[in-house]
């Protein structure tokens, strides 16, 4: 870095990030356009916490935790096998990149128009994307394993020996927790793939809401939390392969089936680019064409989409800081004690258990279709997610026995500490808010994910594969900065669990 | 030297280092079989180095006790030295073992631990152990190892005197050939039949350890 530039600081990008925020904030569309939006929030609160189990359809909570168990399932597995070769190939790496870059909503609309309304399109929706993270991240873990025990094994000792013996053991506890971390992110996924037809709970949590049923919402959610809560139990090692038969034997029937035909025509056809597949890929005027086709979808859709995206992103990231610092004493036990803590963190855990699309969801039909309800939603899970871990490592921290309280405590000794492990999770978190912000267009703000709606429901294929990879390459962009911001900050790895 | 067995080593003005600085310079030393040699030298003087070197030279035919354990932490101690002989068995024994223990292994590796005080500890974690267990847990690896050269940087650096001469001991017993790097003086002449000294990079003293005094080996150790 040249001494000119501006010094890379936790100030100066506390300070950036939140300047772009403001700008995003003052171009912005945060409008409430609802009637009595208050009214409507406070009647939907009133009636959300008198749940009314008998409404609820358990099925969708079966199906939800089915599709869960078996997408992670087969992600973990397959991202076991990619993790082995992720250090060794590069197409190994660009492919888990760009398995992770597709969000699973991204990759359920895809899969849906190959395999029809089918259990197999929403397992796979998780599996492919889970499959690219595990592989990235299981080769982190494996990377960073202390290995001294492999080195002074006998001379001639096999592969497969070694590799149980000395490696294995050491990285099987990390493998786990992060695989049990990835199940109720799996958990949240599949959920919300009911938004968009699959019979998981957002397909019930929709019509609930549209006949206003907001007692059935609330049993709904709750029992939600406890099957994320209770996951401990029952996602264990030694029961899985039952627990695996059984999320099998509930999966329902699907509407349609696979047929090659239609992957092979959605591969040949559906996804190539109009004035190709019509000209033929050989004529040069049908390539010509291409370059009209692109121009007019990146000025129609592309470039507004992106605009509104990283507005929005920008937005949601600052505010997810805010949020974060703002409720990070609620998990921790010097500044609220030890009944307190405990009440704080279970808090903090219904704010990360809850899917982001979930939250924007219920609040686009109290304010109307804004920014605001997208940027609330966002902030208010990855706020959640990042108070929770940070709280906890402020626990952590030594203090002198003379140490002060309160809003001292706070300001003086605990933020100033965690400050560095706040921006690194904030920075990583940056690509998924990203790909959040895009998402959420399925809803109605006008990001790339709204484009992607429109493409798929004017059956113009081509188009929402072309936006859908824009989004991918994006956010693998936003990433590439991110670990550079990091790597220039000294953040170094995360803990598990960002 | 007094026993006239089989070379074992040889080294002829070699230089040894890291990333083109030489750590010992223009080494000279013949190892015959049979032979209990200490190492000494202050800290950093490139015993490991040395160690290192020699294991490396041959290493089917030697017995490694690394100056940290290596121990795989979550494995039980008699899964840490069970491996000094995974290449012996078939992966397919190997895979077994990790779920069903045969009893003559767990009765031969409890008979190395009990003459090194840790039968009690067989089916415990290693993580779980003192510095002390850990580090008589990777030699109980190298004395079940079974390779006729035993190389042992800084083995009983967490005992006491009572328990490092009962490890020194048997070592003796299993290995004809031992090479230790040891910092204890008065051990190492009790222990060691030839004494090699490092200082400043360089080879300062090899001698029988019958022709040495303590107070010819404190020099090397002060300042």
């Amino acid at each position: 870095m040249t001494a000119s530039a501006p010094r890379l600081t936790y100030r100066s990008i506390s300070l950036s990030i939140l300047a772009l925020a403001v700008l995003a904030a003052l171009a912005g569309d945060l409008a409430v356009t609802a009637f009595e939006p208050l009214g409507q929030l406070l009647r939907f609160l009133r009636q959300v916490v008198r749940p009314d189990f008998a409404a609820v359809d358990w099925r969708s909570i079966v199906y939800t935790v089915a599709f869960a168990v078996i997408g992670v399932s087969i992600g973990a597995t397959a991202g076991f096998g990619l993790s082995v070769l992720f250090p060794l190939s590069a197409p190994v790496r660009v492919l888990c990149a760009s398995l992770r870059s597709v969000h699973e909503l991204f990759w359920a609309l895809i899969l849906i128009q190959i395999f029809g309304l089918t259990p197999l399109a929403g397992i796979l929706a998780i599996a492919l994307p889970y499959a690219g993270i595990f592989g990235k991240v299981y080769s982190e873990i494996a990377e960073e394993a202390d290995l001294s025990a492999e080195r002074v094994l006998p001379k001639g000792t096999s592969a497969l020996s070694s590799y149980v013996y000395a490696r294995l053991p050491e990285l099987l506890s990390a493998f786990k927790t992060y695989t049990l971390y990835r199940l109720e992110c799996g958990l949240r996924s599949s959920a919300v793939l009911g938004f968009i037809g699959l019979p998981t709970l957002g397909f019930h949590l929709d019509s609930y809401f549209r006949q206003g049923n907001y007692g059935a919402v609330g049993a709904l959610l709750l029992t939600f939390y406890l099957a994320i809560a209770s996951r401990r139990l029952w996602a264990r090692l030694s029961i899985w392969p039952f627990v695996l038969i059984g999320a099998v034997l509930v999966l329902p029937e699907g509407v349609g089936g696979f047929r090659l035909a239609n992957l092979t025509r959605f591969i040949t056809e559906d996804i190539v680019p109009l004035p190709l597949r019509q000209g033929g890929f050989l004529a040069a005027d049908s390539w010509a064409k291409s370059g009209v086709w692109l121009w007019t979808l990146a000025r129609d859709a592309l470039i507004p989409g992106t605009i509104a995206t990283l507005m929005l992103g920008q937005m949601a990231l600052a505010l997810t800081g805010i949020i974060a610092l703002t409720v990070y004493p609620l998990a921790n036990i010097r500044l609220l004690g030890p009944f307190g803590h405990v009440l704080g963190r279970a808090l903090l855990i219904v704010g990360r258990s809850t899917p982001e699309y979930v939250v924007a969801f219920i609040l686009l039909q109290m304010f109307g279709p804004s920014m605001l309800p997208a940027v609330l939603a966002i902030a208010l899970h990855n706020g959640a997610i990042i108070g929770y871990l940070v709280g906890r490592q402020a626990d952590g921290l030594p203090l002198r026995a003379d140490a002060p309280t309160g809003i001292n405590l706070y300001a003086f000794e605990l933020t100033p500490r965690i400050y560095g492990q706040f921006l690194a999770y904030l920075l990583y978190r940056w690509e998924i808010i990203l790909r959040e912000s895009a998402i959420l267009g399925l809803l109605g703000v006008a990001t790339l994910g709204y484009y992607v709606d429109a493409a798929i429901s004017e059956l113009r294929f081509d188009e929402a594969m072309a936006i859908i990879v824009w989004v991918g390459l994006m956010t693998l962009a936003v990433d590439a900065v991110s670990r550079r911001l990091r790597a220039a900050l000294r953040l170094s790895t995360l803990p598990q669990g960002a | 030297m007094l026993t006239r067995g089989e070379l074992v080593f040889e080294l002829a003005r070699r230089s040894i280092g890291y990333g083109g600085e030489a750590v010992l310079k223009s080494v000279s030393l013949t190892i015959e079989e049979g032979e209990r040699i200490a190492v000494m030298g202050r800290s950093g003087a490139g015993k490991s180095t040395l160690l290192n070197t020699l294991y490396n030279i041959a290493p089917d035919r030697c017995a490694l006790v690394p100056q940290a354990p290596a121990l795989v932490q979550p494995m039980s101690v008699f899964a840490n030295v069970y491996m000094g002989r995974l290449d012996k068995r078939s992966t397919l024994e190997n895979l077994m073992t990790l779920i069903r223990r045969r009893r003559a292994d767990v009765e031969e590796i409890g008979g190395i631990l009990d003459r090194l005080g840790m039968r009690d500890k067989i089916f415990e974690p290693a993580g779980s152990l003192s510095g002390g267990q850990q580090q008589r847990t990777a030699i109980a690896r190298a004395l079940y190892n079974g390779r006729p050269v035993l190389i042992a940087d800084e083995p009983v650096s967490a005992l006491d005197r009572v328990q490092a001469r009962a490890v020194l001991e048997e070592m003796r017993r299993q290995h004809p050939t031992v090479i230790l790097a040891l910092h204890d003086i008065a051990l190492a002449l009790e222990f060691a039949q030839r004494i090699i000294v490092i200082d400043g990079g360089k080879i300062a003293m090899d001698a029988p350890a019958g022709d040495i005094t303590a107070a010819d080996l404190v020099p090397h150790y002060a300042g």
